[in-house]
């Protein structure tokens, strides 16, 4: 440590002014405050040029800050602007509302659990782990009351799935609005979730023969409430307590939420503490007044589920600008609710000609996909797409064809093709043609 | 003979253990407390949209309804439902479905009454969420169904009353899924002519958009 601390003392010293290595006796004894001083000196007089050879870094020629200066980690200061984000314009307040993911910051199929989009109807809960309870009734053999310890000695079971709000990209159905990738896209995220699968819960408690729908209840004020056939419900919905190897966030339903794989979001109740099982569904506020999609003819179609498949390229985006002609790898992610993404086909010059993309492993089903292809950009105007195909053969739509058929005012499930405008100066617009 | 059975046996056997990990997965493990038919009570709070099932016993009429309205409702859904800042209307918007900006109300939207005692038995009022009596939810439903001419203004809600409320939009309603609606085969090359196109609509300028870089930001619409 002394080493440490006159290299430092005497860079300071250079960088003062002075030929003389002072160092002052308090500060010898808190060594730890000198090697800060000296840092900030040195950072002070000649940052830019010292970050590029053949000067050293400070952040070389310094102590680093220990084990558990940081208990939970936390991202680098620079990447302070990589947050969720709201509209503020968009909702009444921010208890019942949405915000954003930052995809245009974003590298690879996991969302970071502090980025994951949020959606509340009654704002977070701090839910009580210990309090929480989940309970199993209806047109069952054995109701059941679970504690999460219970619950966690159930079988666990771990996948990757994204979750999707089907009002992403719901502002942009009458012209282009929102100029940014956060805010046109960002209502999608995708996490390893763990816990136990629904089929093992409601086996545990023995379904009725009359069985065919449940009702999922949340623990916040909303009661946030949705039903879901049964058939669903078997087939692959897990009941999780873990994101990405830790517990859920608050955000994200600690301790306990349903994740539906492949359906809208909202069907994946989060702070879930009641399962009800019926013989019907049961039209609630959130699969009548909300989630159904209204048609041009005034009809509306409800218990829309499913996420069809869309893609986005998130570099370039109207964040991330060109920077002069070149060599461009131009990035997206796709996704469906169907399964896996078979095929994402990349078109600059807006529609006209596509080649195909070249997809990243890992391809899971219902899952974020990476795709990216070469781009050589000669500096003129373009317009970038990207149009995924998903393994059931379904071809993400282009806006005027969903257009065509729900006209402007359906809200959700707006799955259509993205097109960025390049400019000249390689900056990026989010723009409809036609 | 008697080789081949045992061998079949231990090919029995085999296929057992193999499974082994599956029989973890015997039912049911027994994890848990049943729960009590007072448990059940105090949470089983849902009434069922299309025939009412689960409301519970009481009753509320469109008189009681105003007053509680005023103390609970009226700060964000205005006095007769006409809805304050960007907080719901729940009136009007009749024949408004198809058209350029629809009214999706309660009396416009809604397909089943009942679901309004549900909604606002479980989340309303929005800052002390299910903390209104039974009654009190009736009441707050047949004065919103009154503000919205759907029933006479001495109209009694109550579990057998409410189910019979038909709802005007409720025969707009389809509850199957008919997508995939778009067409399904990807054209790769000369799909259109590029010069006939034209950007009909760009976010460039509209100033719609908060930073999405530095701190937060609080902006609002114009």
């Amino acid at each position: 440590m002394p080493f440490q601390l006159l290299r430092d003392a005497r860079k300071a010293s250079l960088a003062a002014g002075s030929d003389r290595v002072q160092i002052p006796r308090r500060s010898l004894l808190k060594w730890a405050g000198v090697a800060a001083g000296a840092t900030l000196l040195n950072s002070k007089d000649a940052r830019a040029d010292d970050a590029t050879p053949p000067a050293d870094n400070d952040w070389s020629q310094s102590l680093g800050a220990g084990v558990v200066d940081r208990p939970y980690g936390k991202p680098a200061a620079a990447e302070a602007g990589v947050i969720r984000r709201n509209v503020p314009w968009l909702t009444a307040g921010t208890e019942s509302s949405i915000s954003f993911s930052p995809l245009q910051s974003l590298h690879g199929i996991i969302t970071p659990n502090g980025l994951f989009f949020e959606r509340y109807h009654a704002g977070r809960p701090d839910v009580d782990a210990d309090q929480h309870r989940l309970m199993i009734h209806g047109l069952v053999d054995r109701p059941l009351v679970l504690t999460m310890k219970d619950i966690l000695r159930f079988p666990s079971t771990s996948r990757i799935h994204f979750i999707e709000c089907p009002a992403n990209g719901g502002m942009e159905w009458r012209g282009a609005q929102l100029n940014s990738l956060q805010f046109t896209h960002g209502m999608i995220s995708c996490a390893e979730w763990t816990g136990v699968k629904l089929s093992t819960l409601l086996n545990e408690v023995g379904l009725k023969k009359e069985a065919k729908w449940i009702l999922v209840e949340g623990a916040d004020g909303a009661h946030m409430t949705r039903s879901l056939p049964i058939s669903k419900c078997l087939d692959d919905c897990l009941v999780v307590y873990a994101q990405n190897g830790e517990a859920l966030r608050p955000e994200q339903g600690y301790p306990l939420r349903l994740v539906v794989p492949g359906w809208e979001g909202n069907v994946s109740v989060k702070w879930l503490r009641r399962i009800k099982v019926g013989d019907r569904p049961w039209y609630t506020r959130e699969e009548t007044s909300k989630y159904t999609d209204l048609m041009p003819d005034g009809k509306s179609r409800g218990f829309t589920w499913l996420i069809d498949s869309k893609s986005v390229i998130t570099f370039p985006c109207p964040e991330k600008p060109l920077n002069g002609p070149g060599l461009y790898e131009i990035r997206g992610l796709a996704w469906t609710g169907n399964g896996k993404i078979k095929e994402v086909h990349v078109s600059t010059d807006g529609g006209a000609n596509w080649r195909q993309a070249e997809l990243k492993e890992p391809v899971l089903s219902k899952a974020l996909t990476r795709f990216s292809i070469p781009w050589q950009w000669d500096g003129k105007p373009a317009l970038l797409e990207s149009r995924a195909v998903d393994e059931t053969g379904f071809v993400q739509p282009t806006l005027a064809a969903l257009r065509k058929i729900r006209g402007s005012n359906s809200v959700y499930h707006n799955n259509s093709i993205q097109t960025w405008q390049v400019k000249p100066d390689g900056s990026i617009f989010d723009v409809q043609i036609g | 003979m008697f080789k081949s059975a045992s061998l079949m046996a231990a090919g029995a056997f085999f296929v057992l253990s193999a499974s082994a990990t599956l029989a973890a997965e015997k039912q049911p493990f027994g994890y848990g407390t049943p729960a009590t038919p007072a448990q059940i009570a105090g949470w089983d709070i849902d009434a069922r949209g299309d025939d009412g099932k689960g409301l519970p016993p009481g009753k509320g009429n469109v008189e009681h309804g105003t007053e509680v309205f005023a103390d609970q409702c009226a700060s964000c859904h205005g006095t007769f439902g006409e809805g304050e800042g960007r907080y719901p209307k729940l009136v009007g918007g009749n024949g408004s479905l198809t058209a350029d900006r629809p009214e999706p109300t309660v009396g416009s939207y809604w397909p089943f009454s009942v679901t309004l005692w549900d909604y606002i038995n479980r989340a309303m009022p929005f800052p002390t969420p299910h903390t209104l009596s039974s009654d009190d939810v009736y009441a707050l439903t047949a004065y919103i169904l009154n503000l919205n001419n759907l029933v006479p203004e001495d109209f009694v809600a109550d579990k057998d009353s409410l189910p019979k409320v038909k709802m005007p939009n409720h025969d707009n309603f389809s509850w199957q899924d008919p997508r995939p609606d778009t067409a399904t085969k990807p054209c790769m090359t000369k799909c259109l002519d590029p010069s006939t196109l034209k950007i009909v609509s760009t976010a460039e300028g509209q100033n719609l958009t908060p930073r999405t870089t530095g701190p937060l930001d609080d902006m609002q619409l114009k």
